[in-house]
């Protein structure tokens, strides 16, 4: 399964890289969190279905 | 940053694609069974937040001018700003799927680059597996999908359970896949095992007006939807890029 050969930032240092992947993947985790699972009743409110629909924990 | 801003410019167009596709099935598989729920919660009386007092919210109806009880008289839905129903609620999922698609894509990405980066569309299938597994599949055994009106334990208990689970769950699934040792492959077990033996937060009653059918078919349109939804974004990611690293190639990536 693991046949890419090709990175997608051949030319940065190995420390650069995690640092860089590890704030992608908070960023995505942020995103995620604030639209899911925010307390603030207008986000609730505003993505209800969708949290939901996603089976977030709601209410 | 040139790693971080190919990862957010792949995680954008992919999670653009998947979000799209998952609010087109949502609007129809899931948003219809919750619609049909509210009818069930609002003949029940409001949100049951509280499980306290569910009978006496019968009393707060629109009439204004019967003095009710001082609990009953506080509006089961004061819960500040919300959307319109009609349009602006559906464009408001819309807005939360695909923003969130975006998000579940810049996890999707960063995490697949530790392993080598997902090179094509089948591998992004596998790695959506990966992704149903870990985001709804094991939350879901212990908090299965829930309408409104249906009774839960405290909110801030079931987000923690939620999240404890997606992140064991990734571990051991992590561990599995990317580390070939018995031992390892036995903690990865446990691991997944793990937050289910503690067990999900669990309401105190069970008692709901939803009908047991009604909420099975919504358990059953969630979890499909949300299938087709990570191997939507997980084949996008490998499509994406694939055509995204053809081109770097050439351009030493500095193209973004």
């Amino acid at each position: 399964m693991n046949t890419a050969s090709v990175s997608l930032g051949a030319s940065v240092s190995s420390q650069s890289r995690l640092m860089q992947l590890v704030l992608a993947a908070l960023l995505g985790l942020f995103v995620v969190g604030f639209v899911g699972f925010s307390h603030i009743d207008a986000v609730h409110n505003a993505a209800h279905d969708y949290r939901h629909s996603m089976a977030f924990p709601c209410h | 940053m040139n790693l971080f801003r190919n990862v957010v410019f792949i995680a954008a167009i992919a999670g653009l694609v998947a979000g799209v596709v998952l609010a087109c099935m949502q609007a129809y598989a899931t948003v219809p069974l919750i619609l049909k729920a509210e009818v069930y919660e609002q003949a029940g009386g409001g949100h049951h937040h509280d499980h306290a007092a569910p009978a006496a919210a019968e009393t707060n109806a629109m009439s204004s001018a019967v003095p009710a009880p001082a609990e009953a008289a506080a509006p089961a839905e004061d819960e500040g700003w919300a959307p319109a129903d009609g349009f602006e609620r559906f464009g408001f999922s819309v807005l939360a799927n695909i923003v969130t698609g975006v998000g579940f894509a810049l996890v999707l990405v960063a995490v697949s680059e530790f392993a080598g980066g997902i090179g094509n569309w089948r591998q992004g299938v596998f790695w959506g597996l990966a992704g149903f597994a870990v985001f709804t599949l094991a939350p879901g055994l212990g908090l299965p999908p829930e309408l409104p009106a249906m009774p839960a334990a405290d909110l801030m208990q079931r987000q923690i359970w939620w999240a404890a689970t997606v992140v064991a769950t990734s571990i051991g699934l992590g561990l599995i896949a990317f580390r070939r040792s018995p031992p390892l492959t036995i903690l990865a077990v446990l691991l997944i095992i793990a937050p289910h033996v503690i067990g999900a937060p669990q309401p105190d009653s069970f008692e709901t007006p939803i009908p047991e059918g009604l909420h099975h078919q919504f358990v059953v349109a969630v979890t499909l939807t949300n299938l087709v939804f990570w191997l939507v974004l997980g084949a996008a990611v490998g499509v994406v890029r694939g055509r995204f690293t053809g081109t770097a190639g050439s351009l030493r990536d500095s193209f973004a």
